[in-house]
C-alpha cells in the first residue's frame, strides 16, 4: 500500500486511453466499473477535445457483479462495433475489472466480430499511466505487424536510389507535452533535410498507417516515455535503426540532426546553423549576463528532466542545483545526467518530498510539471511547466513547440520569463528604501501631477536570522552604501556568517569578513 | 417515516435505461464533504484510479497537503488479507503522525476494495482502538460499484447516523445534506427569525460535533441525494419533513415552510420573516427569467440535482423541459418536486450514454445540463452546455443566491449570443 495525496501519473489505462484518443479508426472497450468514465474530461477539458476520446466503458455496478459481468463485456463489445464502426478494437480493463479476471481480451477476441480486436495487459496493481501508453502503442503495432515481419537473419531491403530517404515519428500522443507542435517542427525539420515523415504514431494515426511502419529507414523515438519499447521491437523484427536523441534545446537539435545522416545519409549541414534558432545569441547577448548561474531546479519526466537539464547548463548558463523524475522506469537517464553535474538524482513520485528538496535548496527557477507550478508558487519563485503532467494552460492556443529549433526559441522565453518578473520583484524590494524611488513619494512619472501623498510604511523584511542578529549603526549605515541589487544577498550572507559563528552583534569588520568568506 | 407522508400525488413515470453510464462515482462527494467537515481526514483505500479521480474531479492541486487521500493497493497487498491490513494500519499510522490535528479519519471503501472484500467497519474498530481513542475512525463507502456520484455523501451521512447521539424528545430541527457555510449561515438566520427552537446541520462544520437524533427530530433535506441516511434518521425516530429543495425563490419558500409549519410558526411571522427575502430573490431573478423563458433544455443524469434543476428552470425561469434524467429516482425525495413538474415531463432514469446522445442531437434544446467530460464534444456540434459538476461546488441553495443559480444557466446561453455571429469551425 502506497499513501497517495497527489499522483504525477494516472492508472495505465489512462495511458491505453491516451494511445486510442491519439488515433482514427481505433475504439478502445474498456472493463470498467461505474465512475471509470472520468477520464473523458482529462481528453475533452484538459486539451479541449471536440470528441469524447474513443472508448465504451463497460461501467459495470453491484448488480451486474451478482449476474454475468462476463456478457455485459459482449454486449458493449457489439454496442461498440456496431455504433462507432471501428477498424481496430483494443480491450482492456482497468483496476477493479482487473480482479474479476473476466478476460475480456480473450472473451471479445473469441466473438467473431469482424474487425481486429487487440487485448490490453493494463497491470493496474503495479504499473502506471505511461506504461500503459507505452505497452498500447506496443501492443497494436507488434499486432498487426508481427505476421509481417521478416524471417530472422533476413536482409533489410536497401532503398532505392532515387527514393529520399524516410523515418516514422514514433511516441507523440494525445495529453503528451505540446505534441501536436513539436511533430509538426520536426517534420518541418527533417522535409528541410530532404528527410521524408513516413508515419507518425500514434497521434493522427489509422491502423493502415501502422501497418506502412516498417517501410521508413528508421524510427524516430521522439517520446521515450510511450515509444521506447515499440522501437526495440521494430528494431529486433524490422531491423529498422532508431534515433534516440530527443531534439529539445539547439544541442540536442543538432545532436539529432547529426544522428539523422548517421542513419539515412541525409546531408543536414545547411541547418546546422544558428540562424535557426534565437537562443545562441540573445544567451550570449549582454541582457543574459544576468542568468549567469541562477540556481534552476528541474523535475519532470525522464526525458524531458535530462534535456532541460542539458539546456540550463550548457545553453542558458545556469546552475542546476537539483534534478530528478517521477517515472522510475527511466531514472537511469537522469541519474546518469544528474551525475554529470555532481548532483544526486531525485528519484520519487511524492511530491512532498519534492517540496522539500525545492525549500531546502532555495532555487531561483523551478521547472517542472503542474505539481512543482503549484510548490514554486506557494514558495514565491518563478516557474516554467516543461513536461506532464500539465494543466489547461499548458495546452495553448497559439504553436509552441519544445522541440527543433523554433522550441529552443519558445524554451528561451518560457523560462527567461519567470525571472525577469523575479527582477522586477526584486528591483521593487531593492528601491524600497531609495531615497527617491520609496514607497513614501509619489511615483516619478506622476510627480508633475503634483499631490504627494503619504503612503503606509513598508513593514522591514524579517527572517529567522535577523530576529536574533543585531547590525550596530556603522554596519547598517555600510550595508546602505551597497549596491541595492546585491544589497540583500550581502546582509543574508552577512547574517549567515555571523549566525554560525554565534556572534550577536554584527560590526564592520563582520560585515567585512563575511564578504570574503563568501567570494572564496 | 410513514409511507403516506411520502406518496406522490405526481403521475410522472419515468423511463428506464440501462447501458454505459457517464458518471462519477461516490468518491467524488469527498471533494466537497472534505471542505465542509473541516477536522476530518478522508483516506480512500483503492486504486491509483480512485486517486486520478479525486485529483481530476478537484480540478487543481490547489491545496499544499489535501485532506484526502488514497491508499493506493499493489500486487503483494492482493496476495492476502491479513497483510493487506497490516498495511493499511501502516499508512494511517504514517498519516496520523503527519497530521496530528486531524480528529476524525475517514476509511473510504472504492471499487477494488469491496472487490477483494476487504472489511473497513472492521479496520475502523481495530484502528481506533490501536490509536486509543485520540482519532475517530468511521467507514463508508464511496465505490462506483455501489454509489454514484453524489450518493458518497448519503453513503458518508447514513454510516454517521448510527453514530450519533439520542435527542432526549427535545424538538430541534435538523438540516441534513452539504451546504456552503455561508448558505447555512443565511439559513440559520432565517431559522430564528421563525423562532424555530433549535436548529442544526448535519453534517457541520467539525466532525466530533455530532447532533442529537430521536423522536423529537424533524429532519428537512437540504440536498435530493440522502435517501438512505433520511431512512437512516427514521430508524432513530427522526420525522422526514416532506419538501421540495431549497432551489431558486419558490423552492427555498416551499422548503422554508415545511419547516416552519412542522414548528407551528404562524402565517403572519412566517411572511413577515421571508416575504422580504422571497421578493429579492423574485426581483433578482426576472432579469434570468426574461432570457431563460422559451428557450429549451435538457438534463442529462448525473449529480440527483436533474429533477430538482428542471422544476426550477421550468416554474421559475419559464423554460421549457426537454428530456429529464437522473441516475436514479427516488419517489419518495422527489415527491414535492416531481408533483410540481409539467405533466409531459420526459423523464429518464438511467442511462444508456449513446441511445441519449442521439436523442439529445435529434432534439438540439438550448442548453444541456450535464458532466464534464460531455461538454466540450456538444460544444463542438453547436449545442450550448452547463456543466453540472459546478452546481455541487457553487453555492446555489437559498433565496439569496436564487439569481446566481439562474445566472449559470443564462451565461453560456449570453455568451452564445455575444459570439453568435463569429464562426469557429
Amino acid at each position: 500500500m502506497e499513501l497517495s495525496l497527489w499522483t504525477y501519473e494516472g492508472p495505465p489505462h489512462v495511458g491505453a486511453i491516451r494511445v486510442a484518443a491519439s488515433m482514427e479508426g481505433v475504439h478502445l472497450l474498456l472493463h470498467s466499473p461505474q465512475g471509470d468514465t472520468y477520464a473523458d474530461l482529462l481528453f475533452t477539458m484538459i486539451e479541449r477535445h471536440k470528441r469524447r476520446p474513443p472508448v465504451t466503458y463497460t461501467t459495470f455496478q453491484a448488480r451486474d457483479l451478482g449476474d454475468d459481468t462476463a456478457n455485459l463485456v459482449l454486449r458493449a463489445a457489439a454496442d461498440a462495433c456496431q455504433h462507432h464502426q471501428p477498424q481496430l478494437l483494443l480491450v482492456g480493463d482497468s483496476c477493479t475489472a482487473e480482479l474479476l479476471q473476466d478476460q475480456p481480451g480473450t472473451l471479445v477476441n473469441g466473438a467473431g466480430l469482424p474487425i481486429p480486436v487487440i487485448p490490453l495487459e493494463m497491470l493496474a496493481y503495479s504499473r502506471k499511466e505511461n506504461w500503459g501508453a507505452s505497452e498500447t502503442l506496443y501492443s497494436l503495432v507488434r499486432g498487426l505487424l508481427s505476421a509481417r515481419a521478416p524471417a530472422p537473419g533476413g536482409e533489410r531491403p536497401t532503398r532505392e536510389p532515387d527514393r529520399a530517404p524516410s523515418v516514422n515519428l514514433l511516441g507523440p500522443s494525445s495529453l503528451g507535452f505540446r505534441c501536436r507542435d513539436d511533430v509538426r517542427e520536426i517534420s518541418e525539420l527533417l522535409e528541410r533535410v530532404g528527410v521524408r515523415v513516413n508515419v507518425v504514431a500514434p497521434l493522427g494515426a489509422s491502423p493502415g498507417d501502422l501497418l506502412r511502419i516498417p517501410e521508413a529507414d528508421a524510427n524516430v523515438c521522439l517520446y521515450p516515455e510511450v515509444a521506447d519499447t515499440t522501437c526495440d521491437w521494430l528494431k529486433r523484427s524490422f531491423g529498422q535503426p532508431v534515433i534516440r536523441t530527443v531534439p529539445i534545446g539547439v544541442g540536442a537539435t543538432r545532436d539529432f540532426l547529426r544522428e539523422v545522416t548517421e542513419v539515412t545519409g541525409a546531408d543536414v549541414s545547411g541547418v546546422l546553423d544558428d540562424e535557426f534558432s534565437n537562443l545562441p545569441w540573445y544567451s550570449r547577448s549582454v541582457d543574459s549576463t544576468y542568468l549567469t548561474g541562477k540556481r534552476v531546479f528541474i523535475f519532470a519526466d525522464a526525458s524531458h528532466a535530462v534535456a532541460a537539464a542539458r539546456i540550463a547548463s550548457e545553453e542558458l548558463g545556469f546552475d542546476v542545483v537539483g534534478l530528478g523524475t517521477y517515472a522510475r522506469e527511466q531514472a537511469r537517464d537522469v541519474r546518469q545526467m544528474a551525475k554529470s553535474l555532481g548532483l544526486e538524482a531525485l528519484i520519487t513520485d511524492d511530491y512532498l518530498v519534492v517540496e522539500r528538496a525545492v525549500a531546502d535548496l532555495q532555487p531561483e527557477l523551478v521547472l517542472g510539471t503542474q505539481m512543482e507550478r503549484h510548490i514554486a508558487k506557494r514558495q514565491g519563485i518563478g516557474c516554467a511547466v516543461i513536461s506532464t503532467p500539465a494543466h489547461v494552460q499548458d495546452y495553448p492556443a497559439r504553436y509552441s513547440p519544445q522541440m527543433g529549433f523554433e522550441g529552443a526559441n519558445v524554451i528561451f522565453d518560457s523560462w527567461v520569463h519567470p525571472l525577469m518578473m523575479g527582477l522586477e520583484e526584486h528591483l521593487l524590494t531593492m528601491f524600497r528604501e531609495d531615497f527617491e524611488f520609496n514607497e513614501q513619494v509619489t511615483a516619478s512619472h506622476l510627480a508633475s501631477g503634483g499631490g504627494s501623498h503619504e503612503r503606509a510604511a513598508p513593514q522591514p523584511a524579517a527572517d529567522a536570522a535577523s530576529l536574533t542578529l543585531a547590525w550596530d549603526a556603522d554596519a547598517e549605515q555600510e550595508l546602505k552604501k551597497i549596491p541595492f541589487f546585491v544589497r540583500g544577498k550581502a546582509r543574508r550572507n552577512t547574517e549567515r556568517y555571523a549566525a554560525e559563528r554565534g556572534l550577536e552583534t554584527i560590526d564592520l569588520d563582520t560585515l567585512y569578513e563575511a564578504k570574503a568568506h563568501f567570494s572564496n | 417515516m410513514s409511507s403516506a407522508v411520502l406518496a406522490s400525488d405526481s403521475t410522472l413515470q419515468a423511463r428506464q435505461e440501462r447501458g454505459q453510464r457517464a458518471v462519477f462515482c461516490g468518491l467524488t462527494s469527498i471533494v466537497w464533504l472534505h471542505r465542509k467537515i473541516q477536522d476530518a481526514f478522508f483516506l480512500v483505500v483503492g486504486s491509483r484510479t480512485c486517486a486520478h479521480l479525486l485529483q481530476s474531479a478537484a480540478g487543481v492541486m490547489i491545496f499544499a497537503e489535501p485532506r484526502f487521500a488514497t491508499a493506493i493497493l499493489q500486487d503483494k497487498d492482493l496476495a492476502g488479507l491479513a497483510d493487506c491490513n497490516e498495511e493499511l494500519d501502516r499508512v494511517v499510522g504514517q498519516l496520523v503522525e503527519r497530521r496530528p490535528d486531524i480528529k476524525t479519519v475517514f476509511l473510504v471503501g472504492s471499487c477494488p476494495s469491496e472487490v477483494i472484500k476487504l472489511d473497513l467497519g472492521n479496520a475502523a474498530q481495530r484502528l481506533q482502538r490501536n490509536h486509543g481513542g485520540k482519532v475517530s475512525f468511521v467507514d463508508f463507502t464511496g465505490s462506483g460499484i455501489e454509489t454514484t456520484f453524489t450518493q458518497g455523501e448519503d453513503s458518508c451521512l447514513q454510516r454517521l447516523a448510527g453514530e450519533l447521539p439520542g435527542d432526549d424528545g427535545v424538538e430541534q430541527l435538523l438540516v441534513v445534506g452539504t451546504l456552503a457555510d455561508i448558505v447555512e449561515d443565511q439559513f440559520r438566520r432565517l431559522f430564528d427569525a421563525l423562532g424555530i427552537p433549535a436548529v442544526r446541520f448535519f453534517p457541520g462544520r467539525r466532525a466530533e460535533e455530532l447532533p442529537p437524533v430521536g423522536a423529537g427530530t424533524r429532519v428537512l433535506l437540504a440536498q435530493p441525494w440522502l435517501g438512505d441516511t433520511s431512512r437512516a434518521l427514521a430508524e432513530r425516530g427522526a420525522t422526514l419533513l416532506p419538501a421540495p429543495y431549497p432551489l431558486g425563490a419558490e423552492g427555498t419558500l416551499a422548503w422554508l415552510r415545511a419547516a416552519a409549519d412542522a414548528f407551528g410558526v404562524s402565517a403572519a411571522r412566517f411572511d413577515e420573516v421571508t416575504s422580504a427575502p422571497y421578493q429579492r430573490a423574485v426581483k433578482a431573478l426576472a432579469i434570468h427569467r426574461e432570457r431563460l423563458a422559451g428557450q429549451t433544455v435538457s438534463l442529462l443524469p448525473d449529480s440527483q440535482l436533474e429533477i430538482p434543476l428542471a422544476r426550477f428552470l421550468a416554474e421559475e425561469c419559464g423554460m421549457q423541459l426537454g428530456e429529464v434524467g437522473t441516475p436514479f429516482l427516488e419517489q419518495a425525495l422527489m415527491a414535492e418536486e416531481l408533483a410540481r413538474l409539467p405533466e409531459d415531463t420526459e423523464l429518464t432514469e438511467g442511462q444508456d450514454l449513446e441511445p441519449q446522445l442521439a436523442r439529445l442531437r435529434a432534439a438540439r434544446p438550448d442548453l444541456t445540463v450535464c458532466g464534464l467530460g460531455i461538454a466540450n464534444p456538444l460544444e463542438a456540434e453547436g449545442l450550448r452546455t452547463k456543466w453540472s459538476i459546478e452546481l455541487v461546488f457553487t453555492p446555489i441553495q437559498g433565496f439569496d443566491q436564487a439569481a446566481d443559480l439562474a445566472g449559470l444557466f443564462t451565461r453560456p446561453l449570453a455568451r452564445e449570443q455575444r459570439l453568435g455571429g463569429f464562426q469557429w469551425s
